[in-house]
């Protein structure tokens, strides 16, 4: 084999690993704790049937599970302005991730919701509970707690699906990839050790929800 | 065994006629001799040479190739070649001349000659009319998008102001697209590419304002061939006066030829 690898030429970019590494965690936690807020709102509205929000999550939610993620970008970035509003790569990359996670969580936390003992509500009536009380004290923490690892995996695929926010010129992990890439010539070294940048991230980030769901619904779960 | 002894003696002869083809290179008398020119052309790289509806190479290079032939009174046999081979193709005598788009740099000055310059391959700062962009200075504080690895965003990145905001798109439709919306205030492109882009909508007009790099094309001939060389250049100047490089150029570039070239 006559290639020899080096991998000093990539890491004379480290400054633009590391700021895009930044980035996709940014990205990805910004979108995640709006994206949950979204889905906690519509899971409510759909399943406890508040008209007319249950008729607008569930066009929301089939609209955004069934096109793919990069379409939904390029049209908030390039689409948007034709209709006057204009978002930088940033704001254009951050909505992008919220409306896509927020459709995913909202079917998610609608399932746990859907799973609560009719009982448990109806001890909760018993008490003289307003349905807002039921819902923030007696429906959501253990709906949460139930599908919580199905959310970690969710905001594990959004973080790795804003790759593509690149497309737009955002300058995350990809971006970053790509950019070394094509001023060094070393595509295998450089995709090699950005791969491992994202395996070892969405470790990390799966273990923190994990640890973080344990903290917060801990005594409700066994 | 009657075959065998066939090939060697052909084998042998095509030797010593390629030899004695290397001992006289003057492609100059060659061509003259013969009455055919054979130039490498490119043929999926439009506007300089691609193949139209009639499956007929066509571009500025065509013309630029038919055009030589023509001033050296021979038939000319055009060969397609790929950007990698075409010097190849010169260094090994396959061809007598490179007209493909071809750039100089300093790693190709050691391999071939180039004639004089007979095509601008200009790359420029596009931006709105009103926009007072006419120096790198001038783009301090401002959003260029450009797309990301080509040459031309290794020359701006080298020329830009430490505060110019350089988007780097994917690829050349990306670029233009962002221009196109409004999500960049400047573009860099080559000036063919601005030149059909505003040929094909109206959405934002691209209007030069600077440019970037400026690397023209020439002919390629093999090392020392000086008769073939000036001969090249005489009919490249002769057709920068009498007006044939500008009809070329008004024809698939859709701008007149620089006078400075």
């Amino acid at each position: 084999m006559s290639y020899h690898f080096d991998f000093a030429a990539v890491f004379d970019y480290d400054s633009a690993l590391l700021a895009g590494t930044a980035h996709t965690l940014l990205l990805t936690a910004v979108g995640a704790v709006a994206g949950l807020g979204i889905g906690i709102l519509g899971a409510g509205c759909r399943a406890w049937k508040i008209r007319p929000f249950d008729r607008f999550f569930a066009v929301y939610v089939e609209l955004i599970r069934n096109t793919p993620f990069l379409i939904q970008l390029f049209f908030v970035y390039f689409g948007l302005p034709s209709l006057g509003v204009r978002l930088d790569e940033w704001q254009a990359a951050i909505l992008a991730v919220i409306i896509n996670l927020g459709a995913y969580t909202t079917e998610i936390i609608r399932a746990g919701i859907e799973a609560t003992p009719r009982g448990q509500i109806e001890a909760a009536q018993s008490l003289a509970m307003t349905r807002a009380q039921i819902f923030r004290h007696v429906v959501l923490p253990p709906a949460l707690a139930k599908v919580w690892p199905a959310i970690c995996s969710q905001v594990v695929i959004v973080m790795l699906g804003t790759s593509v926010c690149s497309q737009i010129a955002a300058e995350e992990l990809t971006f970053a990839a790509n950019f070394i890439q094509s001023r060094n010539f070393r595509a295998f070294e450089t995709y090699l050790i950005v791969t491992a940048i994202y395996f070892a991230l969405a470790v990390i980030v799966r273990q923190m929800l994990i640890v973080s769901g344990r903290y917060a619904f801990g005594r409700r779960t066994r | 065994m009657q075959k065998r002894q066939f090939l060697k003696t052909l084998l042998s002869a095509t030797l010593i006629a390629s030899g004695l083809g290397l001992a006289h290179a003057d492609t100059l008398s060659n061509v003259e001799k013969s009455g055919v020119i054979r130039i490498a052309v490119p043929q999926d790289f439009p506007p300089f040479g691609s193949l139209g509806s009639d499956l007929k190479l066509q571009g500025y290079d065509i013309d630029m190739a038919n055009l030589i032939a023509h001033e050296l009174k021979a038939k000319v046999e055009l060969i397609p070649v790929t950007s990698t081979n075409r010097i190849p193709y010169l260094t090994t005598g396959k061809v007598d001349l490179v007209i493909s788009s071809l750039g100089k740099n300093a790693e190709r000055e050691k391999v071939i000659d180039f004639s004089a310059p007979y095509v601008p391959f200009v790359k420029s700062v596009f931006g709105p009319e009103e926009a007072k962009i006419s120096k790198p200075a001038d783009l301090a504080g401002k959003v260029v998008g450009v797309t990301r690895g080509s040459t031309e965003d290794l020359a701006l990145t080298k020329l830009a102001p430490a505060d110019t905001v350089i988007k780097r798109f994917e690829d050349n439709n990306a670029t233009i697209s962002s221009y196109l919306t409004g999500q960049v205030q400047l573009v860099t492109l080559g000036n063919i590419v601005a030149n059909s882009v505003n040929a094909m909508t109206k959405l934002r007009r691209l209007s030069p304002k600077m440019t970037v790099e400026d690397t023209p094309c020439y002919v390629g001939l093999a090392k020392g061939e000086t008769a073939m060389l000036a001969k090249v250049n005489d009919i490249i100047s002769k057709a920068k006066k009498d007006g044939r490089l500008n009809q070329f150029s008004l024809r698939w570039l859709q701008v007149p030829l620089p006078a400075g070239l």
